[in-house]
C-alpha cells in the first residue's frame, strides 16, 4: 500500500483530476440528456446509422495510417491529401463530365466504377510518388526529419490542388439510383449511407484477404515484423514499403469517393479533418492494427454522431455541434494518454536502457 | 580493506516481460568498497538486472535496498540523486554535445541552478558553472582524456568514448557505479588498461564496483566476488576461484556452445 | 565527334520530364501567370518566364557537367536534348488548351497562360517556338556548364544580383524616390522594373566585384592570427553597428516596409520560442499558434474599450498576457509529459484546434466575440505617445524580440539548455542522469508558450482588433518552417527563416496565395538536402575551437 502511494506523483494526480472531470461532465451530460428526452427513439437511430456511415470512412482512412505505421513507425501526415487527390481529381475530370453528358445516370454502376477506380489510382499515385520523393531517401535519419516532409507533403499537395482546380467548393453529381432512402431499422436510411457502409465491408473483407493471404500481403507482415530479418528472407523491403503506402492510399481513395457520396461536394481542404480524425480512430483502435482501425473509425464515428447531443446538449452550451470537432479531439488526447495502446494495441514495450 | 557494510542489495527481485521470466527471485548483495562481477551468458538478465535498479524497470516482485533504504519504486533521475551512477553496454553518450556537456549533464545531482539565476547572470549561478567546469576538466585528465573536452562525443575513438561514459559517471560522485560490459569491444590491451582504471577507481576514490563483463580475464583478475546468472536465476556466487571450479557454472557456459567466455580465459591464463 | 563515348540517353530523358512536368505543374497552378506580372528588367524578362526555364536551365546544367564526363559534344547533346524533353509537357499544354477549354477544369490554365508560353504566336507556331525556347535554354545552361570556373563565378554573381534587384525593384524603387527624387527613380527603373541599361551596369559592376575578390584573395592573403585585442574591437564595432542599424532602420525603410518588418518581428519572437520547444527540448509542438491567441485574447479582453473589455493600458496587461500564456504552456504541457515524436505532434495539433474552435464557438462568444472578435484594442502609449504608426510600434517589437533573444541565448549557455539537449538526445539516459524530466520539460513549453503569447499580446495592440480567423493551424506551420529554415536550436537562424518565410512573401505580395505551397515544397527540400539549416546552430562552429581546447589542457598537464 505505502509502495502504490509513493508512486503516484503530482502529475498522475492531475491527469486523474482531467480524467475525473471528463466523467463527471460526460456523466452528467448524459444523464441529464436522458432525463430531458428530447429526441425520439427514431432520432436516436438516425444519429447511430450517420455515425456508423461516418464511422466507416474514418475506418477506410484510418487503414492507411495504421498500415504505414506498422512498416516505419510513422505518421504520414501526408495520409489524408492521399484520400483528397483522388477524389477531388475524378470529380473535375470524371464525375463532372460524366453527369454533364448525362452518361452518369444512364450508366450508373459504370460510372460508380470508373470514379472509384480512377479515384484510387489517383490517390495511389500521389502516395508513391509522395514516398519516393519525401519519405524514402529519408528512412535512416532521425524521427522528426520525415514527420517534417510529411508535413510538408501535406501543405504541398493542398495547395497544389488548389491552385490546379481552383479553390472552390466543387459540386460531386448526384446519383439518382442512390437518392431517397428505404425504410430500415424503424426509420428511413439514406441509400448512400447503406452504400457506403457495405463498400466499407467489401473493401475491409478485401484488404483482409490481401494482407493475409496474398504473398505481397504476406510481405507486408514480414516487413512490419522486422525489417532485417524480413530482408535476410529475400523480400525487398522497399517495394513492400511502397506497396503499404499504395495499399493506404487506395483504401484512403474509396473513402474520398464514399464521402463525396454523402456530402456531394469537394474541397482541397477537404483532407485534412477527416485526415486527423481517421488518425484518431486508428490510435484508438490501436495503432498498427487493422481490425483496430476499423473498431476505432466505427466508434470514433458513432461518437461524434451521438456525443454532441448526448453529452452537451443538457448542460445547456449553446450551438453544441460546433464542438463536434473538440470532442474528438479531446478524445485523442484522452486516449493518447490514458490507453496509448488503444482497444486493440498490445501495451507498448517498456523503455529501453 | 572491505567493509562489511551492504551498500546495494536485491531480495527475491523478479522481472517479466509478458511470458518472458528475464530476471527471476535474484538474491544479491554488494558489499561497500568492493569490486562484485555479475556473468552470465547472453539473455541471462544481466542488463535487465541494471535497469532495475536504476530505475529504468519497474520490477514485478522484490525489493531492492541502497544501504537499507528500499529504491525499488524510485524513478532514474532520483536514483542518480542518490549518487548511483551507470555506464550502458552500448555506450550511450549525448553524442552531439561535447565531452565537457557529458561530463556537466553527469553532474547534475549536484547542480542547483536556477533558469532565472541563468538569465539574469548571478555571481551563485557564473560560479558553480565555473566550478563544474574545472571539475568536468579534472575528471578528463584523470581519465586520461586531456584535448577531448571539446570535441563532440561523436567524433571521438572508441575507446575514449568508453572511458568518457565512466568520466560522465563519475561526475556523478557515486558511491556505487554500475558497469555494463565495460571492456566490450576492446582490444587485450586496452582491456587491461580499463581494468586497471576499474581498480584505480575503487582504490583511489573508493567507489564500489558492480560490474557485468563478459571477458573472464578481466572478471577474474579484478573482481573480490563473482554472482553467476542463467536465465534470470543465480546459479552461483563466490570468490573468483569458487566460480571457476564451479561445475554448474561450466555446464551454463560450456552446455550451450557459448563458450567463448571460460575458453578464451583458459587459452590466455 | 561523339563516338568514344556511349551517349547514355536515359540522364537527359529523366531531367527533361522532370524539368518538364515542374514547370508545367507551374504553369497549371497559376503560378507562371501572377508571376509575370512581375517584371524583373522592363521589357526583357518577367519573374514568370524565369519560372518557366529555371528548371529546364538548372537540370540541363547538372545533366550537361555531371553525366557527360567531360565530352563537350555530349555535354551539350544532353544539354539540348534537356531542353527539348522539357518542353514537351507545355507545349502540348499549348495545343490541348487550343483544342480543348480547359479552363473549366482547370481554372488556371487561362488565355493569357497560353499567350505567354506560345509568345502570343498561333497554337502550332507557339507550340514549336516554346519547343525552340526550352532547347535553346538548355543548350546555353549546357554551355554555361563548359566555361571554366572563374568565368562562371562571375556571370553567375552577375545575374544573381541583377534579378534580386529586379525582383525587389517595386520596394527599392519607392526608397529610391523618396530619398533621392523621382527624377533620379526614372533614371534607374522603368515603371516598377529595372531599365534595362542600369540592369546590364548592374550585372558588370556584380561580375566584375567578383572576379576583383577572386584576384584579391589569391593575392593577397590575411596574416593568421589577428590580434585578440583588435579581434575584440572588431566584435565590439559589429556589435554598435548591428545596435544603430536596428535603431535607425524604421526612418530608412518608410511606413510599409517598417510594417512588413514589425510583422517579421513578430514572427521572430514566436520563432524563438518555438525554438526553446523544438530546437532545444526537442518536442515536436504543433499547436503552438495556441498561445499566440492566448496572449492575443488576453491583451484584447484586458485592454479593449469595447464591450468586451477591461479598458486596461497596454503595459499593465503585458506582463499578464505573459503569464497566461506561460501558465497555458505549463496546463497543456503536462497532459503530453509522457508523449514522445509524432504522438506529441499530433495531440499539440490538435490543442490548438481545440482552443481555435472555442474562441470561435457560441460557448464563449459572450467573453472573446466568437467570429466578430474583439475590436477597440488600444495601442501601447509612452510618456503621452500613442505608438500609432508603424514605424513606432517597431519599437517596442524590437524590445520584445532583444529580450527573447536575450532570455533564450541565457538559456542555452546554462545548466537548463544542457538539460533540454540532452533531453533532445536521449531522453531515458537524460532521466539517468539526475534530471527531471518533468520540470525540465516543463519549462521548456512554459518559455515557449511564453514568448508566444508575448507576440500575441503585441500583435492585438498591432492591429487593435482580433479575430478567430488569425490563429490558425497555417500560423504554428509557419514558425515551424521558418525554425526548420534557419537551423533547429540556432538563434541567428530564427531571424533568418523568418526574414524568408515571412518578409520575402510580403515583398512579393502575389506569391501570398502560394505561400503554402512553397512551404511545402521548403520544408522538403530543406530536409533532403540542408536539414540543419541556413545558420546551422553551434554544433559546428565548436568543432573548429578543439585546438584552443587542446593548447590549453596541454598547458596544464605540464605543470
Amino acid at each position: 500500500m505505502k509502495k502504490l502511494f509513493e508512486k503516484i506523483e503530482y502529475i498522475d494526480l492531475f491527469l486523474w483530476l482531467i480524467r475525473a472531470a471528463i466523467i463527471i461532465i460526460v456523466i452528467w451530460g448524459t444523464v441529464a440528456t436522458i432525463l430531458d428526452n428530447p429526441y425520439s427513439t427514431r432520432q436516436w437511430t438516425d444519429f447511430v446509422i450517420f455515425g456508423v456511415a461516418q464511422g466507416s470512412m474514418y475506418a477506410l482512412i484510418a487503414i492507411g495510417y495504421t498500415l504505414v505505421y506498422g512498416v516505419l513507425f510513422m505518421i504520414n501526415f501526408a495520409h489524408g491529401e492521399f484520400f483528397m487527390s483522388g477524389i477531388m481529381t475524378s470529380t473535375v475530370f470524371i464525375a463532372g463530365p460524366m453527369a454533364a453528358t448525362g452518361f452518369l445516370n444512364r450508366h450508373p454502376i459504370i460510372s460508380l466504377l470508373i470514379i472509384a477506380l480512377f479515384s484510387m489510382l489517383v490517390s495511389v499515385g500521389v502516395a508513391i510518388l509522395t514516398e519516393r520523393i519525401a519519405y524514402k531517401p529519408l528512412r535512416k535519419a532521425p524521427r522528426l526529419v520525415p514527420l517534417i516532409t510529411a508535413i510538408g507533403a501535406s501543405l504541398f499537395w493542398q495547395n497544389f490542388y488548389r491552385g490546379m482546380l481552383g479553390s472552390n467548393v466543387k459540386p460531386f453529381p448526384q446519383f439518382d439510383i442512390l437518392a431517397g432512402s428505404i425504410p430500415l431499422l424503424g426509420t428511413q436510411v439514406l441509400k448512400t449511407h447503406i452504400a457506403v457502409v457495405l463498400v466499407t465491408i467489401i473493401m475491409l473483407i478485401g484488404l483482409n484477404f490481401f494482407i493475409m493471404r496474398t504473398k505481397t500481403g504476406k510481405s507486408i507482415r514480414a516487413v512490419s515484423e522486422d525489417k532485417d530479418v524480413a530482408a535476410l528472407m529475400g523480400i525487398d523491403v522497399d517495394r513492400a514499403i511502397t506497396i503499404t503506402f499504395a495499399t493506404g492510399a487506395a483504401m484512403a481513395g474509396i473513402a474520398g469517393v464514399l464521402f463525396a457520396l454523402v456530402f456531394r461536394q469537394v474541397h482541397f481542404f477537404m483532407g485534412f479533418t477527416p485526415g486527423i480524425k481517421a488518425f484518431t480512430a486508428a490510435v484508438l483502435g490501436g495503432i498498427g492494427s487493422v481490425p483496430g482501425a476499423a473498431i476505432g473509425g466505427l466508434f470514433l464515428g458513432l461518437f461524434e454522431s451521438i456525443g454532441p447531443s448526448l453529452f452537451l446538449q443538457s448542460l445547456g452550451i449553446p450551438a453544441f455541434n460546433q464542438l463536434k470537432d473538440v470532442i474528438a479531439f479531446i478524445m485523442l488526447v484522452l486516449v493518447l494518454i490514458f490507453r496509448p495502446q488503444g482497444i486493440l494495441g498490445e501495451p507498448l514495450a517498456e523503455k529501453k536502457a | 580493506m572491505t567493509e562489511n557494510n551492504i551498500i546495494l542489495a536485491s531480495k527475491t527481485v523478479s522481472k517479466n516481460f509478458g511470458g518472458l521470466v528475464a530476471v527471476s527471485e535474484f538474491d544479491f548483495e554488494v558489499p561497500e568498497h568492493s569490486i562484485v562481477s555479475i556473468i552470465g551468458p547472453n539473455g541471462a538478465g544481466k542488463t535487465t538486472f541494471f535497469n532495475c535498479v536504476t530505475g529504468f524497470y519497474a520490477i514485478d516482485q522484490g525489493d531492492i535496498l541502497f544501504y537499507g533504504e528500499s529504491i525499488t519504486s524510485k524513478s532514474p533521475d532520483q536514483i542518480a540523486q542518490l549518487h548511483i551512477a551507470r555506464t550502458y553496454q552500448n555506450i550511450r553518450l549525448f553524442s552531439n554535445m561535447t565531452a565537457i556537456e557529458n561530463i556537466l549533464l553527469g553532474m547534475e545531482p549536484d547542480l542547483h541552478s536556477h533558469w532565472y539565476g541563468a538569465i539574469l547572470n548571478t555571481p551563485g549561478t557564473r560560479a558553480e558553472e565555473e566550478h563544474a567546469v574545472e571539475e568536468a576538466r579534472r575528471l578528463l585528465k584523470y581519465m586520461g582524456l586531456v584535448g577531448s573536452g571539446d570535441l563532440l562525443a561523436r567524433n571521438l575513438p572508441y575507446g575514449d568514448q568508453r572511458r568518457l561514459e565512466i568520466a560522465r559517471a563519475l561526475a556523478n560522485q557515486p558511491r556505487i557505479l554500475l558497469l555494463d560490459e565495460p571492456t566490450a569491444g576492446m582490444n587485450p590491451q586496452e582491456s587491461t588498461e580499463t581494468m586497471r582504471l576499474i581498480q584505480r577507481i575503487r582504490d583511489d576514490l573508493g567507489i564500489t564496483i558492480l560490474l557485468i563483463e563478459h571477458d573472464m580475464r578481466v572478471v577474474m583478475g579484478i573482481s573480490e566476488r563473482v554472482t553467476v546468472l542463467d536465465y534470470g536465476a543465480k546459479i552461483a556466487e563466490g570468490t573468483t576461484e569458487e566460480i571457476q571450479r564451479n561445475p554448474q557454472v561450466i555446464e551454463a557456459y560450456l552446455g550451450r556452445g557459448a563458450a567463448t567466455g571460460l575458453e578464451t580465459t583458459s587459452a590466455d591464463s | 565527334m561523339i563516338t568514344k563515348q556511349s551517349i547514355q540517353l536515359r540522364t537527359p530523358l529523366r531531367f527533361g520530364i522532370i524539368a518538364g512536368v515542374v514547370s508545367v505543374c507551374a504553369s497549371a497552378i497559376g503560378l507562371v501567370v501572377l508571376f509575370s506580372e512581375r517584371e524583373l528588367i522592363a521589357g526583357v524578362i518577367t519573374m514568370g518566364q524565369i519560372l518557366i526555364f529555371a528548371p529546364t536551365a538548372a537540370l540541363a546544367y547538372i545533366a550537361a557537367r555531371d553525366h557527360a564526363e567531360g565530352q563537350r559534344g555530349i555535354a551539350l547533346l544532353y544539354g539540348s536534348l534537356t531542353g527539348v524533353i522539357s518542353g514537351i509537357p507545355s507545349a502540348l499544354l499549348i495545343l490541348l488548351a487550343s483544342a480543348v477549354n480547359l479552363r473549366q477544369f482547370m481554372p488556371n490554365v487561362s488565355p493569357a497562360l497560353i499567350e505567354i508560353l506560345s509568345f502570343g504566336l498561333p497554337p502550332v507556331a507557339g507550340s514549336l517556338a516554346f519547343l525552340a525556347a526550352m532547347t535553346a535554354v538548355g543548350l546555353i545552361a549546357a554551355s554555361f556548364s563548359l566555361l571554366p570556373s572563374n568565368i562562371k563565378r562571375p556571370i553567375f554573381n552577375g545575374l544573381l544580383w541583377t534579378f534580386t534587384i529586379g525582383l525587389f525593384s517595386e520596394n527599392i524603387s519607392s526608397r529610391v524616390r523618396f530619398f533621392f527624387g523621382s527624377e533620379f527613380n526614372k533614371l534607374i527603373f522603368t515603371g516598377k522594373a529595372l531599365d534595362p541599361f542600369v540592369a546590364a551596369l548592374i550585372f558588370f559592376l556584380a561580375a566584375g566585384l567578383t572576379v576583383w575578390q577572386g584576384r584579391r584573395q589569391t593575392t593577397h592573403t590575411e596574416p593568421e592570427g589577428v590580434s585578440t585585442s583588435r579581434k575584440s574591437r572588431l566584435r565590439w564595432m559589429t556589435y554598435a553597428g548591428v545596435v544603430v542599424t536596428l535603431l535607425i532602420l524604421p526612418l530608412l525603410l518608410g511606413s510599409y516596409l517598417s510594417e512588413v518588418l514589425n510583422n517579421v518581428g513578430l514572427f521572430i519572437l514566436m520563432g524563438l520560442g518555438l525554438n526553446i520547444v523544438v530546437g532545444f527540448a526537442g518536442l515536436l509542438d504543433l499547436g503552438y499558434v495556441a498561445f499566440y491567441a492566448i496572449g492575443a485574447y488576453s491583451m484584447a479582453v484586458m485592454t479593449s474599450q469595447g464591450p468586451l473589455g477591461f479598458g486596461l493600458s497596454f503595459w499593465a496587461a503585458l506582463p499578464f498576457c505573459v503569464l497566461m500564456a506561460a501558465f497555458a504552456g505549463l496546463m497543456l504541457g503536462i497532459p503530453v509529459l509522457r508523449m514522445r515524436g509524432d504522438y506529441l505532434a499530433i495531440v499539440t495539433l490538435a490543442f490548438g484546434e481545440i482552443i481555435r474552435i472555442l474562441v470561435l464557438s457560441d460557448l464563449l462568444k459572450p467573453v472573446l466575440g466568437g467570429a466578430q472578435g474583439i475590436l477597440k484594442i488600444p495601442k501601447p502609449e509612452i510618456f503621452g505617445l500613442v505608438l500609432k504608426q508603424p514605424e513606432q510600434f517597431y519599437f517596442v517589437i524590437l524590445a520584445g524580440v532583444l529580450i527573447a533573444w536575450f532570455v533564450s541565448w541565457r538559456l542555452s549557455k546554462a545548466r537548463l539548455g544542457r538539460q533540454w539537449l540532452a533531453m533532445q538526445e536521449d531522453e531515458d539516459v537524460a532521466e539517468a542522469m539526475g534530471i527531471r524530466l518533468v520540470t525540465t520539460k516543463l519549462l521548456a513549453f512554459s518559455f515557449g508558450a511564453a514568448f508566444s503569447g508575448l507576440a500575441g499580446a503585441l500583435l492585438a495592440s498591432k492591429l487593435t482588433s482580433i479575430f478567430p480567423h488569425s490563429f490558425k493551424l497555417e500560423i504554428s506551420i509557419n514558425v515551424l518552417v521558418l525554425i526548420i529554415i534557419g537551423g533547429l536550436g540556432s538563434l541567428p537562424g530564427v531571424v533568418i527563416g523568418a526574414l524568408i518565410l515571412v518578409g520575402l512573401p510580403e515583398l512579393l505580395r502575389e506569391f501570398a496565395e502560394y505561400r503554402l505551397l512553397m512551404y511545402g515544397l521548403l520544408m522538403i527540400v530543406m530536409m533532403l538536402a540542408k536539414p540543419e539549416g541556413f545558420w546551422p546552430s553551434q554544433i559546428m562552429k565548436r568543432e573548429l575551437h578543439i585546438d584552443e581546447e587542446s593548447e590549453m589542457l596541454s598547458a596544464e598537464a605540464g605543470d
